[in-house]
């Protein structure tokens, strides 16, 4: 039976300057940096208060598996937006999009009312796309942040 | 509904509680200022009349909107700032008494209490064990890789005889 999910990927065009982004403005931790005798570099970062589910942060360049035209589609294809790897979560949208807008986040939606409640999407520096939205005040892990 | 795309202009009314429910913007830059110059100059010896000074607030204004916004009090805040950078230090291998007063704390005896209190180990036992799985890592990859990626990445005889 699967319990949990420990891994995701995301495709970035750069690993440093994904890495740089993703500690310096979203504000993960960097958990295994990991340069490989054959080539490559197996890189982590972890979402802060969540530090059992690491995010591989993939390149996009032609190794491994990847031959130079699956690479350079998938580069196109990030770069374009077309990706949107994950939902984040915060407790207040309006503060969060305050907070990473004065980081220099771009924000394609910037935070909306919706009957659903407040969204929205930002992007990292490759061109993934991430929704954002609020925790219900009254469910468990709205208090993030705290000890 | 389906076919509604986030980049897509969404012609709803508005509900009628919206609006109310949050703080006006500037609210929200002055929190998220006071915020990020916590963030900034949290080595130095900050403390709440300071931080309110700064950002124009009453003080018991500023607590509670700081806490709405983030959950958390200030003072809270600050001293996760404080520990997390802490824990960068002696990650970097600095002493526990070094990543102390290099975080903004007075006291090491302080310190080391507040921090086995967030991540469950004394300083200098955490910074051990860190250095320990960091040095594992690279001398064991294949340990710290999911297999499937591993495989799939090329990596498979890496550490691994099998």
């Amino acid at each position: 039976m699967i319990a949990r999910i420990t891994h995701v990927s995301v495709y970035v065009l750069d690993q440093d300057e994904a890495l740089e982004f993703y500690v310096n403005k979203l504000g993960f931790r960097k958990h295994a940096d990991i340069p490989m005798p054959g080539g490559g570099r197996w890189l982590t970062v972890v979402p802060p208060g969540q530090e059992d589910l690491e995010v591989a942060l993939m390149p996009t360049s032609p190794w491994g598996p990847w031959n130079a035209q699956n690479a350079a589609t998938m580069r196109e294809l990030v770069q374009q937006g077309m990706f949107g790897f994950a939902a984040f979560k915060c407790k207040d949208v309006r503060a969060t999009y305050e907070e990473l807008s004065a980081k220099g986040v771009e924000f394609p939606l910037p935070p909306t009312q919706q009957p659903y409640g407040i969204i929205a999407v930002l992007k990292d520096n490759s061109g993934n796309t991430f929704s954002l939205s609020e925790f219900e005040p009254s469910k468990p892990g709205s208090d993030h942040g705290e000890n | 509904m389906e076919k509604e795309g986030w980049n897509q202009e969404v012609n709803r009314e508005p509900g009628p509680a919206a609006p109310e429910q949050y703080p006006k913007a500037y609210l929200y830059q002055r929190i998220v200022k006071a915020k990020l110059m916590m963030e900034q100059r949290f080595t130095e010896p900050l403390d709440g009349a300071k931080l309110c000074d700064e950002a124009h607030f009453s003080r018991t204004h500023f607590i509670r909107l700081f806490k709405q916004v983030y959950g958390v009090s200030p003072r809270v805040y600050l001293g996760n700032l404080r520990l997390e950078h802490a824990r960068t230090l002696l990650e970097q291998g600095h002493s526990a008494t070094d990543s102390c007063y290099a975080s903004g704390y007075q006291s090491v005896p302080t310190f080391s209490r507040a921090f086995k209190q967030r991540f469950g180990l004394a300083p200098a036992k955490y910074k051990g064990r860190h250095l320990a799985q960091a040095g594992h890592m690279q001398s064991a990859p294949m340990e710290h890789i999911p297999p499937c990626y591993a495989h799939w990445l090329g990596w498979p005889e890496i550490g691994d005889p099998g």
